[in-house]
């Protein structure tokens, strides 16, 4: 009972929010939908202690839904460690973004349609987590995908607002294409898309091939590949990552819940649920690996020099999911999958108080138009630290246990794909650090930057909106120390059980703990460099950052506009295809089908009749005229040919 | 049947006919300036077509064409008496019954 | 016979010229005319068949009520007769070569007749010798037996055709003085006269 419950109450807190929300209010929408997620957050704990602790993995059936001859897909709720895991997370910081969310959004005008959007959206991405074959993951997928461009878009009348929602939607569409073709192959391979089915069958698979092209290809190296598209689209991956920092224009809670915690780990947990296939297929993982790491890399490059404080956040988690990525791709899942739950917690964080500042400093949101506020909101400013700490691995916060783990994976796994990444996720450790700690002292320390107005106004966020962050500092602060034993730890093998698929022989997890010392420290070593960079930049010597900007103009500016990518894309992608679609408009749809036909037809027919028109002249002797003609030609006709 | 100058046949009787009816489509379309003579002319027509029931009806020694013929009677006269009582609520109308006037339904 | 051709000769040519003259008559009356005259030699023709019904009820129909009609009317419009011929010349040429070709038609399919040898047994109401029975009992016998709801339409025909004309035609004037006999009657003293007591020199006010 409570497995069904933790799925579908969001829904129905969706669906009483969303459609009876003006009979509710606006209290009443908060209240269902909080419940809602509340009860399904409740109901995860049990689960959790159930499933992953105690070992008992089950698929509950909901109902059928597809069966074309071979071809079977059902609703079912499957609950293994992993999806456990995710339900758990999902839920709990769902629940306190809710909570959150009635804070913060106090002022709007559609507060139940809001409310609504997020639990619809907690129901889709739990719909993703539990499911039992492609099909069904696949509609998670896509309802995610949905609700964050509902979301993105919420305040619908900004025309920026609604750009960022169409850009994220293509851009994760270009992704589901890829995934879309993947499942295809599955099917094709398989004979089947249910879990179950496809893992018992892939050791058999492992050196299957398809034909394509009139090439015999590696198919489990395909279809990972493939999969592998879906998941960087979602999880905004390099190359398919445009959308991410344009969708800060949502909410601040639409940002802590889907572009932190959830929607965009959906990739990272498409790559740990196949990772039976991904194991099957080494190619696949070293270019999930080598772009997982260059993603972190570039994210944080950029992230170093943004000034609008959600999309510093923005692009560290783009970093930290590059992390997450690359962690699958030595093979260490479980270490991707620890630090995507850390990461929630604590992102969640960074963003909500990003939000709680925001709200105080009466929604300024660039940083550089901040500063000298910490004793004003000491809470705030506190659990900022917190979530910082966290992000930077600093030792004994969530973050550490976790991201330490996958850069001694990535050195571990011994693979030169692996060696790549650990080079790149050091160099982005240090600059995670010093960009966090940037944030931090631009945003609270210094002189007081923003006009006289605004300071006198800068006031603690209500309770409503504290409680949760407190809820969430305590995730950051020990998520990591009670998780590490089970997730990465000696516990590891009983806790994860078959959820995660892998090698015999291959144990990247174990060689982690067996790395080298200087491995273990030199995390440590940058992150704290980097906070001693950043306080000596902008504390001691605030006149550095401008002059060393100033001497490096090329490089600033291509970092500060994302590496160019998004006028690549433009150039490349978004004028040809408005180029293309216009002169499909134009000539095709235009004037070739409405020419020949509904336009030109009647347009046509408006002339003829015109000129029929013309032969009622009003004169009787025309008509008459008409007919003895018409007469004359009748007699002519049948003296000629005859009666017939 | 036969016919020749002297002996009048069937076949005289109907070019009779036809010369009538042709003089009466002649009438209809080269009349410009008086609706009157279209009636006419149309009267004309229908006696040609009477003249042919007729002969017919004669020269078949069926009785059938006659009794049409007074049908047709019936009809022609009933038509020219609307038509006339249209001609002249037109004239009330119009003060003139030229053909070229009468043009007000055209499309 | 030959009276009987020459009769027929006669009748027609004077038919036919007198259609001519209906159509070419620069005056309407002098058209209505011209009408009458073809009217009446119509009517010699239908003699000449063994038609005498059909041939008084021409004259009396055709000439005594519609020729008669078209006058009254002719004379009731106010038509200028000076401007009528404009424009005939125009069309003359068109119209006389449609006419021809219908003409040459007509005259090369009558011209040619042949009776199909079926046509005899064909006959919807055969006529009964004409010594026995003259033409126009023969006529009454068929046609209030035989085709009596065809006479019957044609009674119909001719009721609408009446009642159209007065609907068409019948127009009130206002302001037009009659006599309303039954008011006059039923006038009484109270509604008209007045007993008023005029003083010398004052008058009624």
């Amino acid at each position: 009972m409570t497995h069904y419950l933790a799925v579908f109450m969001p829904l129905l807190g969706a669906f009483i929010a969303g459609f009876f929300g003006r009979q509710i209010g606006d209290r009443g929408a908060h209240i269902f939908t909080c419940l809602g997620v509340g009860i399904a957050a409740i109901c995860s704990i049990p689960i959790f202690m159930e499933v992953a602790l105690g070992g008992k993995d089950q698929v509950l059936p909901v109902a059928t839904w597809l069966t074309s001859g071979t071809f079977e897909a059902n609703w079912a709720l499957r609950f293994d460690t992993l999806s456990a895991v995710m339900v758990m997370t999902v839920t709990c910081v769902s629940t306190l973004i809710h909570i959150y969310a009635v804070g913060y959004m106090h002022h709007d005008d559609s507060q139940p349609r809001f409310m609504a959007y997020l639990s619809l959206f907690t129901f889709a991405m739990l719909m993703l987590v539990t499911a039992d074959n492609l099909v069904q993951l696949f509609f998670g997928w896509e309802g995610v995908g949905v609700v964050s461009y509902l979301l993105i878009g919420f305040w619908f009348k900004k025309p920026s607002a609604n750009a960022a929602a169409i850009k994220a939607f293509v851009v994760n569409r270009v992704g589901d294409f890829g995934f879309l073709l993947g499942i295809f192959g599955i099917f094709v391979v398989f004979d089947a898309v249910t879990f179950d089915v496809i893992f018992q069958a892939a050791p058999v698979k492992a050196d299957a091939t398809v034909h394509f092209f009139s090439r015999d290809w590696h198919a489990m190296t395909i279809i990972c590949l493939l999969l592998f598209v879906g998941a960087m689209g979602k999880s905004a991956q390099l190359f398919l990552h445009t959308w991410l920092p344009d969708a800060m224009e949502g909410p601040t809670p639409v940002s802590a819940l889907i572009h932190a915690a959830t929607m965009v780990t959906a990739g990272v947990f498409l790559v740990a649920r196949m990772s039976p296939l991904f194991e099957l297929a080494p190619d696949a993982l070293t270019v999930v690996t080598l772009i997982g790491a260059s993603t972190a890399f570039f994210a944080a490059t950029v992230g170093c020099v943004q000034n609008d404080i959600k999309r510093i956040i923005a692009y560290s988690t783009c970093s930290q999911l590059g992390y997450m990525f690359f962690a699958c791709g030595v093979g260490a899942y479980q270490a991707g999958i620890f630090h995507l739950m850390t990461h929630a917690w604590f992102k969640a964080l960074l963003f909500l108080s990003a939000g709680s500042v925001i709200h105080a400093m009466s929604d300024e949101q660039d940083i550089r138009r901040m500063g000298g506020i910490w004793k004003k909101i000491p809470f705030t400013y506190t659990v900022m630290w917190i979530g910082s700490l966290a992000l930077a691995g600093i030792p004994f916060f969530a973050g550490y246990y976790s991201k330490d783990m996958i850069l001694e994976a990535a050195y571990g796994a011994g693979t030169p794909a692996g060696r790549v990444a650990f080079i790149l996720g050091i160099a982005a450790a240090f600059m995670t650090a010093f960009y966090s700690w940037r944030l931090l002292f631009l945003t609270f320390h210094g002189k007081p930057r923003a006009d006289h107005h605004t300071m006198e106004h800068i006031h603690e966020s209500p309770l409503i909106m504290t409680i949760p962050l407190a809820g969430l500092a305590l995730g950051a602060l020990f998520a990591g120390y009670l998780g590490h034993e089970v997730f990465v730890g000696e516990g590891r093998a009983e806790f994860w059980r078959e959820a995660i698929g892998s090698t015999p022989g291959k144990d990247v997890i174990e060689a982690a703990h067996h790395v080298p010392g200087w491995v273990v420290a030199l995390p440590l070593v940058v992150s704290f460099s980097g906070i001693f960079l950043a306080y000596f930049l902008y504390i001691r010597r605030t006149d550095l950052p401008s002059k060393i900007a100033g001497a490096f103009p090329g490089v600033y500016q291509f970092l500060l506009n994302k590496w160019y990518f998004d006028e690549l894309y433009d150039f490349i992608f978004v004028k040809n295809v408005f180029r293309f679609g216009k002169w499909f408009w134009k000539g095709g749809d235009t004037y070739i089908i409405d020419g020949f036909g509904p336009d030109g037809l009647s347009a046509l027919v408006t002339r003829a009749a015109k000129r029929l028109g013309a032969l009622q002249s009003g004169y009787l002797y025309h008509y008459a005229f008409a007919m003895i003609v018409g007469i004359a030609v009748f007699v002519t006709w049948f003296v000629a040919v005859g009666a017939g | 049947m036969e016919s020749g100058l002297l002996h009048v046949g069937l076949g005289h009787y109907l070019t009779v006919s036809a010369m009538l009816f042709t003089l009466g489509i002649f009438g209809i379309f080269l009349n410009r300036k008086n609706l009157i003579v279209i009636l006419m002319s149309i009267e004309l027509m229908l006696l040609s077509v009477n003249i042919n029931l007729v002969a017919f009806s004669s020269f078949l020694n069926d009785l059938a064409g006659q009794i049409f013929t007074m049908l047709v009677l019936t009809v022609a006269a009933a038509e020219a008496a609307i038509g006339l009582a249209i001609v002249v609520v037109f004239y009330r109308n119009r003060r003139s019954i030229e053909v070229e006037d009468i043009n007000q339904m055209k499309g | 016979m030959i009276i009987a051709s020459l009769a027929f000769y006669l009748f027609s040519f004077i038919a036919i010229t007198s259609a001519l003259n209906v159509i070419f008559q620069r005056n309407p009356v002098h058209s209505v005319l011209w009408l009458i005259l073809t009217f009446f030699n119509a009517a010699g023709l239908f003699l000449l068949l063994g038609a005498e019904f059909l041939a008084m009820i021409l004259v009396v129909v055709y000439v005594g009520a519609v020729a008669v009609l078209f006058l009254f009317v002719v004379m009731m419009l106010d038509i200028n007769v000076a401007m009528i011929r404009e424009g005939f010349m125009k069309y003359l040429p068109v119209g006389a070569f449609i006419g021809i070709i219908l003409l040459v038609e007509l005259a090369l399919v009558f011209g040619g007749w042949a009776m199909a040898p079926e046509a005899q047994a064909l006959r919807l109401a055969p006529t009964p010798d004409l010594t026995q029975i003259p033409n126009t009992e023969a006529l009454g016998r068929i046609m209030y037996t035989q085709y009596v709801y065809v006479f019957q339409a044609a009674g119909l025909v001719l009721l609408v055709a009446m009642i159209g004309s007065i609907v068409l035609t019948m127009r009130r004037r206002i302001g037009v003085r009659k006599q309303d006999i039954s008011a006059q009657v039923n006038r009484r003293t109270e509604e008209t006269v007045e007993v008023v007591k005029a003083e010398v020199g004052k008058g009624i006010a």
